[in-house]
């Protein structure tokens, strides 16, 4: 088969793109703002949701139906959700390795956790905003720490969720400073449809996690996270985020 | 506070907002004393650029003074006067340590959206839709400037703010284009605009010293403003445009060739109409009917220097003749801090007053009458400075 028809996306990413790219067409029609581009958009959703084939999936390599894993992946990758994202950060190994290790900070960076409290030993809990607002909690262990290199977490059995993820650090070619390289793997709580849901209003983890990353290396390089609100705006309201990136995030 | 905000295509609107406040520990907050209204602003005007909401203030041309600064600012300190860049850079990057401040990699807070209509995002841009990070523009009695000590220039001398005032984009963005063009004794270099960028892309040719220059553009005054500066003068609506620039460049085509229009060039030739057609269609999102024509225009193994803005698809792009005759592109947005200085000393020297290019001083009251001039070219308006 030709690499343009291959389908490589599974059935919650067509559905989520499908009804993304309708729903975007329709605000588009309302909306005179920004409506062409939000028209080219909605186009492209709707077709990869329907020929189930990703463009940018083929580009990035990265894989909806059948994933490559890998070995850094600490849980089967045939289920679940699957998210990977990668950086490079202008500091050393140590200082983004000891940030990590520390879980509570990772509420600072990562939007869509809620809180991470240590527990005992390499035990951890954790809170985030799960889909349509809702809120799910789970416990965590390290199951490898390598310092400076790696740290693989995953839940512990009986979870609400199911998550794993690892982080690895290396150092990134000619003083550029570290590549931090992040897989994780989720089952929704509602399998399917939640994470279908989820990509709806808006999250999903890889857009998440890569969000994240930016702003783990704004507030590491510069010692603040980039905002533009709360601030002045013509109604008197607070700017929130435009349509168009709720529903491509 | 005063501020002019977007409502849409050919509205905006001078409304009372809150007045902004710090935010983050490198923020300052400035009180504006002047400020402009900008080509890539029509673009906004117009409804060419994406993810803009009802009520965002507009603006990224101003200066004025310090009157606030957050607790880890070190460098500017309240009662400065400083001339405020559009681009905001951090000043940590690995893009901002290698001069490239326009490519800044941690100031856009919406940075996942142009990472997937880009792959990657550049810096915030103050006043420049949701997809540059949704910051408030400077179009408006006060503004909020994050990363404070990293972009801003302090002016301690005595200049006028109208001739300071465009260190802040057009003036370096005119002078980077001309850079771009690495020209070299005998360089003949054709300017595609010349609205205010091309009127500095114009200058800034000739301080590096290009043996002639060619503006091209059909509003009289801007052609006459270019004239001035010893500019061989071209109408774009003329026929046999690229058979004289052929003979002005004794056939060998123009050494390089700016394009100071950007996605919404006019004119009624054929590929125009078509670009216009899909336009509307929403099939391409830009006109790109002057870079179709530099990229024909240029000489073998020439550069084709863009500071006009692109913002997504062209069509009928002449690859071919830029693959056959071996040609160079550069283009972005401007790294603006780079300039500041140097730009300022030449401004001293008495080199330049960039205040040549203002026709409009108009009240911040009356900023929606100075788009709809200079939008429509009506007025003799070259460039609207707003006094808030
Ligand atoms: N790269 C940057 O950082 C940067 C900064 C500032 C402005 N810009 C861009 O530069 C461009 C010019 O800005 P400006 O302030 O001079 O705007 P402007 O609208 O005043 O000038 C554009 C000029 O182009 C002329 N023009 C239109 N179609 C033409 C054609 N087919 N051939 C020749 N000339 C044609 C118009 O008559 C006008 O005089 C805009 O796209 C703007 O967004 C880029
Ligand atoms: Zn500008
Ligand atoms: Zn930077």
């Amino acid at each position: 088969m030709s690499p343009q028809h291959r389908i490589n996306m599974n059935l919650a990413d067509r559905w989520a793109s499908t009804l993304g790219g309708v729903a975007l067409l329709f605000s588009a029609m309302r909306r005179r703002s920004g409506s062409k581009w939000a028209a080219l958009i909605a186009a492209e959703l709707i077709r990869r949701g329907v020929t189930g084939h990703s463009y940018a999936y083929d580009l990035f390599g990265t894989a909806g139906t059948v994933g490559q894993g890998g070995k850094n992946v600490s849980v089967p990758y045939q289920v679940g959700e699957h998210a990977r994202a990668a950086i490079t950060i202008a500091k050393p190994r140590s200082v983004i390795y000891q940030f990590w290790r520390d879980f509570q900070n990772l509420p600072r960076v990562m939007e869509h956790l809620v809180s991470v409290e240590p527990r005992s030993g390499t035990r951890s809990h954790w809170v985030a905003e799960g889909p349509a607002g809702k809120r799910v909690a789970w416990d965590a262990e390290i199951h490898n720490d390598i310092p400076e290199e790696l740290i693989a977490w995953r839940s512990l059995p009986d979870s609400e969720v199911q998550t794993a993820g690892s982080v690895h650090f290396k150092d990134a070619p000619g003083g550029r400073g570290t590549e931090v390289i992040v897989h994780m793997k989720y089952n929704p709580p509602a399998g399917l449809i939640g994470a279908t849901v989820a990509k709806l209003a808006g999250r999903n983890p890889e857009g998440d996690l890569e969000n994240g990353l930016f702003r783990l290396k704004q507030y590491l390089e510069t010692g603040e996270i980039a905002t533009a609100g709360p601030q002045p705006h013509g109604d008197g309201v607070a700017a929130g985020k435009p349509v168009i990136a709720e529903v491509l995030t | 506070m005063k501020a002019l905000c977007w409502y849409g295509r050919g509205d905006v609107r001078v409304e009372n907002v809150p007045d902004p406040g710090i935010i983050n520990p490198h923020d300052a907050i400035v009180r504006i004393t002047l400020t402009a209204i900008c080509g890539s602003d029509l673009h906004l005007y117009n409804g060419y650029i994406p993810g803009m909401q009802k009520g965002d203030i507009l603006g990224h041309e101003f200066m004025g003074e310090v009157i606030e600064v957050g607790p880890e600012v070190k460098r500017l300190k309240r009662g400065d006067r400083v001339v405020v860049p559009f681009t905001i850079c951090c000043g940590e990057c690995f893009y901002c340590k290698a001069d490239l401040w326009a490519l800044c990699d941690n100031t856009n807070p919406n940075a996942i959206i142009l990472r997937k209509m880009y792959g990657a995002s550049g810096a915030g841009l103050f006043g420049y839709s949701h997809l540059y990070g949704g910051y408030a523009g400077g179009q408006a009695q006060y503004a909020r400037v994050p990363h404070a000590d990293v972009g801003p220039i302090v002016i301690e001398d005595g200049l006028p703010d109208e001739q300071v005032l465009f260190l802040s984009d057009i003036f370096p963005t005119g002078y980077m284009a001309a850079e771009n063009c690495e020209i070299k004794r005998g360089d003949v270099i054709a300017v595609w605009g010349c609205g205010p960028v091309g009127q500095f892309a114009i200058r800034s040719a000739f301080m590096f010293g290009a043996e002639r220059v060619i503006g091209i553009d059909r509003i009289p005054e801007r052609l006459e403003m270019a004239r001035q500066a010893g500019a061989d003068i071209l109408d774009y609506a003329d026929s046999s445009l690229m058979e004289k620039i052929r003979e002005l460049t004794g056939g060998r085509g123009p050494d390089a060739c700016i394009d100071a229009v950007g996605m919404e060039a006019h004119g009624a030739t054929f590929d125009n109409v078509y670009d216009h057609a899909k336009q509307a269609l929403f099939l391409e999102t830009d006109r790109p009917g002057v870079l179709r024509r530099a990229i024909m225009a240029c000489r073998k193994g020439g550069i084709v220097s863009i500071p006009g803005v692109y913002g997504g698809f062209i069509d009928k792009m002449p690859m071919g003749a830029a693959f056959g005759k071996s040609l160079t592109f550069k283009m972005g947005q401007t790294n603006t801090p780079r300039y500041l200085r140097p730009l300022l000393e030449r401004i001293q020297k008495r080199e330049i007053d960039p205040a040549f290019v203002i026709s409009h001083r108009l009240p911040l009251e009356q900023a929606p009458y100075g788009y709809e001039v200079f939008a429509k070219k009506q007025d003799h308006c070259t460039k609207v400075v707003l006094k808030p």
